[in-house]
């Protein structure tokens, strides 16, 4: 059989993000996939030059339009470090509620955009429908429904009042009500698990050797979430991270799934436990020092490195996406498969490309 | 299998889940950031909007008494609004309604203090 190499996206209909795949096929099985990138670098991380520190949050926030809230929680949090600042319990509490609602929202939207991924328009829809009450959470609560802005060094922005909270509890049983319904249908149905079952195979090793990150790997049955290094209030919150073991596209659409019901509990308990008082402490002084921190985005794990000097503009920002850390699985994965699944299998890594070249 | 069908007969008979925008607007929520509105006669010309912004598009001159700002590069944070000095600068609940032509938005305040004996200066 003679080799045809086909290249795949950088416009392609299933990909929400530009990402090109130089597919070489034998007959209609890949043999080997090469990605490429570069076709929506902004060169953020150089801002800093000309951005102060406070300023850079908002520029962070944009690095990606669906973790935004959890880039600037990241670079916060290791700007307070470096400063020595101690957050209020409050705003830890309110950091978690928002950071949560954003798993959320990003999870529905994979959840859709995967069901696109091997044709199913309806329960695209369906998941879409749901995201758009915690879109409207976000909007109510914060301002904005998706770049919420409500970090600042030293706290948040923006407070729950006592109605807030109750109105998000009331949604989030509406949306769990509605989620529970499609659960037979994006778990169980003969379409979906003929798609998905056994499709792009990492076993626990091979994820962790890899380096990958998030679902990714947990659905490789590596128990690793960054949320484990109890940053913001995840210390008084009860928390294990969603594991499943197969290491298929199928594993993956589980943990995702299973982790939007685990952010409605993580979100119920941070309600539950939210102490009254401060939401921001003023800030003095300028950022001095390097400092690494990493928060779990809806992806996986997110590293910052911030170098300062004690001008108002930091000397270095180095950002490690999750995605950047995911894309090589597509390299292991997609050998083997069909090219018929090659939809499925990159969506399953929930690339978002914007974040990964910044 | 069929396991779609129940979500498919509740929609059917429920209501769309979407609106015939722009016939049926939702209101905005109190707390939307919207578009920056300067009440330029309380504006002091103080400039901290302007050192504040993250995309730094607003430009005042204190000498010329202007104001401005470029709706286009404003990105809707609402930190100039939460650091005016005057209290001039608000953030409005609505959006800004689409344009044909992108055009930044001058303001002119008074331009010179009055003298004692100048009548006061408006507008
Ligand atoms: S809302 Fe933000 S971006 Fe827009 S003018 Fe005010 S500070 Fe600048
Ligand atoms: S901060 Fe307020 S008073 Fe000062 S220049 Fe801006 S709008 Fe005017």
């Amino acid at each position: 059989m003679t080799r045809t190499i086909i290249p795949f996206g950088p416009q392609h209909p299933v990909l929400p993000e530009p990402i090109h795949l130089m597919l070489t096929l034998d007959d209609e099985v890949i043999t080997e996939a090469v990605p490429a990138f570069g076709f929506v670098h902004r060169g953020l991380e150089k801002l800093v030059e000309i951005r102060d520190f406070h300023q850079m949050i908002y520029v962070v926030e944009r690095i990606c339009g669906i973790c935004s809230m959890l880039h600037a929680m990241c670079y916060c949090q290791g700007i307070e470090e470096m400063m020595g600042i101690e957050t209020p319990p409050r705003a830890r509490f309110l950091r978690v509620i928002w950071s949560e609602l954003h798993r959320m929202h990003s999870h529905l939207l994979w959840l859709g955009l995967f069901a696109d991924s091997f044709g199913f328009e309806s329960l695209f829809m369906q998941f879409w429908k749901i995201r758009e009450k915690i879109l409207d959470i976000d909007e109510a609560t914060t301002g904005n429904r998706i770049i919420v802005s409500v970090n600042v060094i030293g706290g948040v922005r923006k407070d729950l009042t006592l109605e807030q909270t109750r109105g998000i509890l009331s949604e989030l049983k509406s949306v769990e009500t509605e989620l529970k319904r499609l659960e037979t249908t994006i778990l169980n149905d003969y379409t979906v698990q003929n798609r998905t079952v056994g499709k792009g195979v990492l076993t626990a090793k091979q994820a962790y050797e890899l380096g990958l990150v998030g679902p990714t790997l947990r659905a490789s049955g590596v128990m690793q979430d960054a949320r484990m290094l109890k940053y913001a209030a995840f210390d008084d919150i009860a928390f294990t991270p969603v594991v499943e073991t197969d290491g298929d596209c199928y594993a993956r659409c589980k943990v995702r799934f299973r982790e939007v019901f685990q952010s409605i509990d993580l979100i119920r308990q941070a309600i539950g436990k939210l102490p009254n008082g401060e939401i921001a402490v003023k800030v003095k002084g300028r950022p001095d020092g390097e400092v690494t921190s990493r928060v779990e985005q809806p992806r996986g794990e997110v590293f910052y490195y911030i170098r300062a000097n004690g001008t108002k503009h930091l000397e270095r920002l180095r950002v490690r996406t999750p995605t950047f850390a995911n894309v090589p699985a597509l390299l292991t994965m997609l050998p083997g498969a069909g090219l018929s699944d090659v939809p499925v299998i990159v969506l399953s890594i929930d690339p978002c490309i914007s974040c990964t070249e910044r | 299998m069929f396991t779609m069908t129940s979500t498919i007969l509740r929609n059917l008979l429920k209501e769309p889940a979407t609106r015939r925008y722009p016939a049926s607007v939702r209101p905005s929520f109190e707390a939307a950031r919207g578009e920056i509105r300067n009440d330029i006669h309380v504006c002091t010309f103080c400039g901290v909007c302007a050192v504040k912004c993250p995309s730094q598009c607003i430009t005042v001159d204190r000498k010329a008494a202007d104001w401005s700002y470029d709706p286009s590069a404003c990105v809707q944070c609402g930190v100039c609004a939460e650091v005016c000095t005057s209290g001039s600068l608000q953030q409005a609940r609505d959006y800004r309604k689409p344009v044909r032509k992108k055009e930044l938005v001058v303001l002119k305040g008074a331009t010179t203090p009055p003298k004692h004996s100048d009548p006061p200066v408006t507008g």
